[in-house]
């Protein structure tokens, strides 16, 4: 930038406009840059080595034990054993929690889209505690499971107290979801349905939820991806025993994947924790199916208005 | 058929009777754990003082002689929280302010499905993480003689840390997308470098979504429970305030008493009630305060 004091006379640049676009280098705009970029690199690194170290650990457990045999507590009998019964009850629980959360929360979401008007007090009342309840700690609601669901109503330590809990505690995350669906939906095509003389649910059933399948449809995933994860409820909620046989029914004992990786890796012995980290890897790969479905759905079918 | 009066249908009634039933179940969901942590709190109080709850030094429910001052799981829960928020509001914050304000559309389309990813991990694995990889290096480098713990609270809150850094980055993101061009170009149109734009007109503009996002990493640190419990500790018969040492937060004292049968009269039953309450207080002001925030960052601009 450091142009010749110029004689007085002298030519103008044939072209002015380069001195203007003309990249000055700033050492302060470069550092803050590279500062932003490492905070993500930061991030990204702490993922990657998060999956190669889980995958390193577990790698020599990484075969059709892991899920053709049954946990074991004995040191002697854990070369053979593999997490079958947690990863049918991880499927028993979150079949369950998706029947019990999807319906409601997706028919809570149309009435506070659709029908709820927002100048009453209980609807206003209604969405706060919709958006407080997202951010209440798990293992909170292992101690509504406990007190209430097993011990009050008697439900016991069951699949079924499992799935309500994590239905629960993902029943905000499918209403907020469902809700933005909903709400992309253009007002015009409800104005239509209407002047065709269509009532209320007849416009939402017919028009306005298949328009927002795909955008429920990857809330929902991503509410079931977190419930899949979720140990700290069902540490609670018996989850945490060797569970040798597949759990057969609503009213079964059962572990799940989350809890069983619990169990093994706080376990003194080499042996389980390799067993834990080949666990890991499994449920790492099912969740990064999960997102990636959810992500397919969203970038392929859903429409922009 | 006339025009003038609706016609009867009660099948929309019937459906929106439904719909107001299923919405229901969120505040139902809300009493519950209120009437869940109540009662038993309150018999826990009827035999432990709440002076000696508050203010004692010694938390040893399953030891004699037995102990009940919450003051050892308080400590090192603020200890904890206040190492993971120092780490992940950096990270987070640049991370938001590169997406928005430096990245292309394409690059920001490819990192935001990284950051979900980082964010759905489970907590489990975060923990295990925590006890076997992060603190055999940070054994290793460590410099000086005295070593963290096998279990320590320092290397449990770098991974909370790490845990937390997509909550505040898509929190802050969204704040500062909402920001109006038009205060960015009217600031281009004076001469401003991007960082300043970045630094003196958005990031003040974005503020309160920001902050925001702070008050939830914190929130979510707070009632963070498997890092914890696996590679944090289980110790709370002394205040411990440092953080290379064992030490139980609440959260960790309520997962490792509640996973054990415990007997429904006893007071170490009631003990997991007394706690909870706190942390659900504790949350529950957060997420108050949070929501608060957010509400007026989309009011200003939206």
């Amino acid at each position: 930038m450091t142009a010749p004091p110029a004689v007085l006379a002298a030519p103008a640049p044939s072209d002015p406009g380069a001195a203007l676009t003309r990249r000055r280098v700033r050492v302060g705009e470069t550092l803050f840059r590279l500062a932003l970029l490492s905070c993500l690199v930061v991030a990204f690194a702490f993922l990657v080595w998060i999956v190669a170290f889980a995958i390193y650990r577990g790698w020599d457990r990484l075969d059709a034990r892991l899920w053709e045999n049954m946990p074991t507590g004995r040191v002697s009998r854990i070369e053979g054993a593999g997490v079958q019964s947690a990863i049918t009850g991880t499927l028993w629980v979150i079949g369950t929690t998706a029947l019990i959360c999807l319906p409601i929360g997706i028919l809570a979401a149309i009435y506070l889209e659709e029908y709820a008007n927002n100048e009453r007090w209980y609807n206003r009342l209604l969405e706060l505690n919709i958006q407080n309840l997202a951010g209440v700690p798990s293992i909170i609601f292992g101690i509504l499971g406990l007190g209430v669901i097993a011990r009050a109503m008697g439900l016991g330590f069951t699949v079924l107290t499992a799935s309500l809990i994590l239905a629960l505690l993902v029943l905000p995350i499918v209403i907020i979801a469902t809700r933005e669906a909903i709400r992309a939906v253009p007002q015009s095509i409800r104005q239509a349905s209407y002047a065709l003389g269509a009532t209320r649910w007849q416009t939402i059933s017919r028009q306005v939820l298949p328009i927002a399948v795909p955008g429920i449809a990857t809330g929902s995933i991503l509410a079931l991806s977190r419930a899949i994860g979720e140990a700290a409820p069902l540490i609670m909620l018996g989850a945490v025993t060797y569970i040798t046989f597949n759990p057969n029914g609503l009213d079964s004992a059962y572990t799940v994947l989350p809890v069983q990786i619990f169990s093994l890796v706080i376990e003194a012995q080499a042996g389980f924790q390799r067993l834990g980290a080949a666990a890991i890897v499994l449920l790492l790969g099912l969740l990064l199916l999960m997102n990636s479905l959810a992500i397919v759905v969203r970038n392929r079918f859903q429409k922009r208005w | 058929m006339s025009l003038r009066r609706g016609r009867r249908r009660p099948g929309e009634r019937v459906i929106e009777a439904l719909l107001v039933v299923a919405a229901a179940v969120s505040v139902a969901t809300t009493v519950g754990i209120v009437v869940a942590l109540v009662e038993p709190t309150v018999e826990f109080f009827a035999e432990v003082g709440v002076v000696e709850f508050l203010t004692g030094d010694r938390w040893t429910p399953t030891l004699d002689p037995r102990s009940y001052g919450v003051l050892p799981l308080l400590t090192s829960t603020i200890i904890s929280t206040f190492i993971a928020v120092a780490i992940a509001i950096p990270l987070g914050l640049g991370s938001a302010i590169y997406l928005a304000e430096y990245a292309s559309g394409r690059t920001r389309k490819a990192l935001k499905p990284l950051l979900e990813i980082l964010a759905g991990i489970p907590t489990v694995v975060y923990g295990f993480f925590a006890l076997f990889a992060l603190n055999s290096v940070l054994r290793s480098i460590w410099p000086g003689t005295d070593q963290p713990d096998f279990q320590n609270i320092l290397v449990a809150s770098i991974v909370m840390g790490i845990m937390i850094v997509p909550t505040v980055a898509s929190l802050s993101e969204d704040a500062m997308t909402a920001v109006p061009e038009s205060l960015r170009a009217g600031a281009y149109a004076l001469a401003s470098s991007k960082m300043q734009v970045a630094v003196r007109v958005v990031l003040p503009a974005a503020v309160s979504g920001i902050v925001a996002s702070f008050v939830l990493g914190l929130s979510r640190a707070i009632g963070e429970t498997m890092i914890v419990t696996i590679a944090g500790g289980l110790s709370s018969d002394h205040i411990e305030l440092n953080p290379l040492r064992a030490a139980a937060t609440m959260t960790a004292f309520i997962a490792n008493i509640g996973q054990g049968d415990v007997p429904v009269d006893s007071l170490d039953y009631r003990s997991i009630f007394a706690v909870g309450s706190l942390l659900f207080g504790f949350t529950f002001a957060l997420n108050a305060l949070s929501i608060r925030l957010v509400r007026r960052f989309r009011e200003v601009y939206e």
